[in-house]
């Protein structure tokens, strides 16, 4: 199965590269040396060191005994929450930031939503040596302060956004427009397999060492290579990506995005792209958006600053599109509700993001034999806050 | 449409061009700073249509497309406001914004609307050279539009001479990799716009972005035929209420004698 998008950047009618002049010199820098840099020997070994050593990997794939119980199947978790700076994102930072190292650039600038992709970046770029530029909606700075302090306190220059919606696609927004300004020696370091071919490619072929290793894993513990269901979060489908890569129409393995419903995909307060949207262009990629009729982009809702974003990777819009994977929306109440199921079964705060994946189970059947891995793509400490002002009104 | 190819064609140069965005500071300013841009003697106007999540443009700029959002403008009620012209504006209009609105209000349907309003032509910064073809060029042969396409320091000389081969009025020369209303050094634009004179293109060119004092204006007739300014007029719209005074205030500042206009 080839899951990489044509030379056009397109997966089916999803994708390409819907940037100004301004930046063509910029991407086609990246994606004239992307391909060749990442397969060469010296990348690799350098990537696989850090992977294990600096990030931790692999990550365990935890048999999850209490939580199998009580749906009555056999659930596995990926426990990408036990990364190095808690969360999946650092797996991508770490290839992008040696990229832009072999590219010669010396400043990295990113945008960061729950703050997680922010952290790891500016933890990555302590460990390279390399300035770094993180934007962050001031509404996620409020409701993200510990994410904050730590991005801070690893050197990097935290800039608080203050247009449009203030949460993650304004500072995707201003990144980019960083980015056009000082395009000769800085780094756009994307959180997620959004933006402009070959953003969604690079993000989610660093990513697939998640399916890598799960099917490894499930090799030794059940004595089968592909899992009956992956379930994971998607935001802009990062995770998602990683988790499903190696399992994509292989004709078993049923895969589901859990997307962020907010208060309810009626609601008006969402941001449930996939089954929302309509198709459009954002942040340089031809994909699914949430827009009104005037084709302005609307702004997202949800408790997780993660997941909160008008737009999905066009790899997702494909999937959706074609059928090759399902894609259903979570409330911010199921979320919670997930959360402190997770937390009391099995002993794992999660973040608000995965536990939006760990609601599907409410959502689905599956048989008693059946194995599920879901991506346990963060650890809840960030979201200490919500979670507690959510326990203090059961 | 045929006066924009006049104006860009003028052999004195010298042209001045002046982006604003419709429905800012009020809706209907639309109209009444369209009127007196053709009353000052603006060669054309480029006419901004708001986008939430414009990517190319700076605070300003941006600043101006959230007020004129907020005050309900939208493609439908700017092709609305522009019917009281009859199919003839007072001067020739590019409209200037983003694919997605575009892209919602159909390709098709849009150009159509935009032909019976007289429109000139369209800048879509974001439909990259390499998908115009397909997307658009068609279309525009049918309706009667001009395409113009932006070129910068960092585009190479083979794109350059590929649009100035399919470019049916001007090309639009950015001085330096910036958004809108971001300061450029002086030099470094030169270097570019003397580069790109030297060139021979068969297309004319039009300098944009960062064009607000008599420095920057001279610097863009010296080498190209003309100038647009933008974020300087919209900062100047922010402080009058009278369009007219800031196209005035806008002269001063650019150093242009009051001689030139009408
Ligand atoms: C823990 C966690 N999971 C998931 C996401 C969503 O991103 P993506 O969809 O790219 O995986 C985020 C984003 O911040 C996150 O922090």
């Amino acid at each position: 199965m080839n899951i990489h998008p044509d030379d056009r950047g397109y997966y089916g009618a999803f994708g390409g590269a819907w940037i100004p002049e301004l930046l063509q010199a910029n991407v086609s820098e990246l994606e004239g040396s992307y391909r060749s840099i990442i397969a060469s020997k010296g990348f690799q070994e350098e990537f696989r060191h850090l992977l294990k050593d600096y990030v931790g990997r692999p990550t365990p794939l935890f048999f999850a005994g209490n939580l199998s119980e009580h749906y009555g199947t056999r659930i596995y978790l990926k426990r990408e929450d036990l990364c190095h700076t808690g969360a999946h994102k650092l797996n991508n930072v770490v290839g992008q930031a040696l990229l832009a190292r072999r590219m010669g650039k010396e400043h990295i600038v990113a945008e960061t939503g729950a703050g997680q992709h922010g952290v790891a970046t500016a933890t990555v770029c302590a460990l390279l040596r390399l300035p770094c530029t993180v934007f962050m909606g001031k509404k996620d700075m409020e409701r993200q302060q510990l994410n904050v302090l730590r991005m801070r306190m690893l050197g990097a220059e935290v800039q608080e956004v203050t247009s449009g919606s203030q949460t993650l696609k304004d500072a995707t927004n201003e990144a980019i427009r960083y980015w056009i300004n000082h395009p000769l020696n800085t780094y756009y370091l994307i959180g997620s397999t959004i933006g402009p071919h070959p953003y969604p490619d690079l993000v989610a072929s660093l990513q697939s060492v998640i399916s890598r290793e799960i099917t490894t894993q499930l090799q030794e513990k059940e004595n089968k290579e592909v899992p009956d269901y992956v379930v994971a979060c998607v935001g802009g489908g990062s995770n998602a990506a990683g988790a499903f890569f190696h399992f994509i129409g292989n004709g078993v393995t049923r895969l589901i995005g859990a997307e962020a419903a907010g208060k309810g995909v009626q609601s008006g307060e969402t941001a449930a792209t996939i089954t929302l949207g309509s198709e459009g262009v954002l942040h340089g990629t031809r994909t699914l958006i949430m827009q009104d009729d005037d084709g302005q982009i609307s702004e997202a809702h949800s408790v997780s600053a993660g997941l909160d974003y008008p737009g999905i990777g066009p790899l997702h819009a494909w999937l959706s599109q074609s059928g090759k994977a399902d894609y259903m929306a979570v409330t911010d109440k199921e979320a919670l509700q997930a959360a402190l199921r997770l937390t009391r079964l099995e002993g794992i705060i999660p973040a608000l993001e995965s536990a939006h994946a760990l609601a599907i189970l409410e959502k689905i059947r599956p048989d008693k034999q059946q194995v599920l891995v879901i991506c346990l793509s963060g650890r809840g400490d960030k979201d200490m806050d919500t979670y507690q002002k959510y326990a203090d009104r059961l | 449409m045929n006066s924009l190819l006049k104006t860009v064609q003028r052999t004195s140069g010298k042209i001045l061009s002046v982006y604003y965005t419709a429905g800012f500071p009020k809706l209907e300013d639309t109209i009444s700073d369209m009127q007196a841009m053709a009353d000052k003697g603006v060669d054309f106007v480029e006419l901004g249509m708001p986008f939430s999540d414009p990517l190319a443009d700076g605070p300003v700029i941006q600043q101006a497309s959230t007020q004129a959002l907020a005050n309900g403008m939208g493609l439908k009620r700017l092709f609305e406001q522009l019917k009281q012209f009859n199919g003839t504006l007072p001067l020739p209009v590019l409209l200037m914004g983003y694919l997605n609105p575009v892209l919602q209000y159909g390709p098709e349907q849009f150009c159509r609307d935009a032909r019976q309003a007289g429109v000139a032509g369209l800048i879509l910064p974001d439909v990259p050279f390499s998908e115009y073809n397909s997307l658009l060029k068609e279309l525009m042969q049918r309706y009667g539009l001009h395409f113009v396409f932006l070129v910068t320091p960092t585009t190479p000389e083979s794109r350059i001479r590929e649009i100035d081969a399919v470019s049916t009025a001007f090309i639009y020369a950015v001085g330096a990799s910036s958004t809108t209303g971001t300061r450029t050094a002086i030099e470094e634009r030169a270097v570019f716009l003397r580069r790109l004179y030297q060139m021979k293109l068969k297309t004319p060119l039009i300098t944009g972005f960062g064009i607000n004092d008599q420095s920057s204006l001279g610097q863009a007739w010296k080498y190209t035929s003309g100038a647009i300014t933008g974020t300087a007029y919209i900062r100047l719209r922010m402080m009058h209420d009278d369009p007219h005074k800031a196209l005035d205030k806008l002269f001063q500042q650019l150093g242009i004698q009051p001689e030139k206009t009408i």
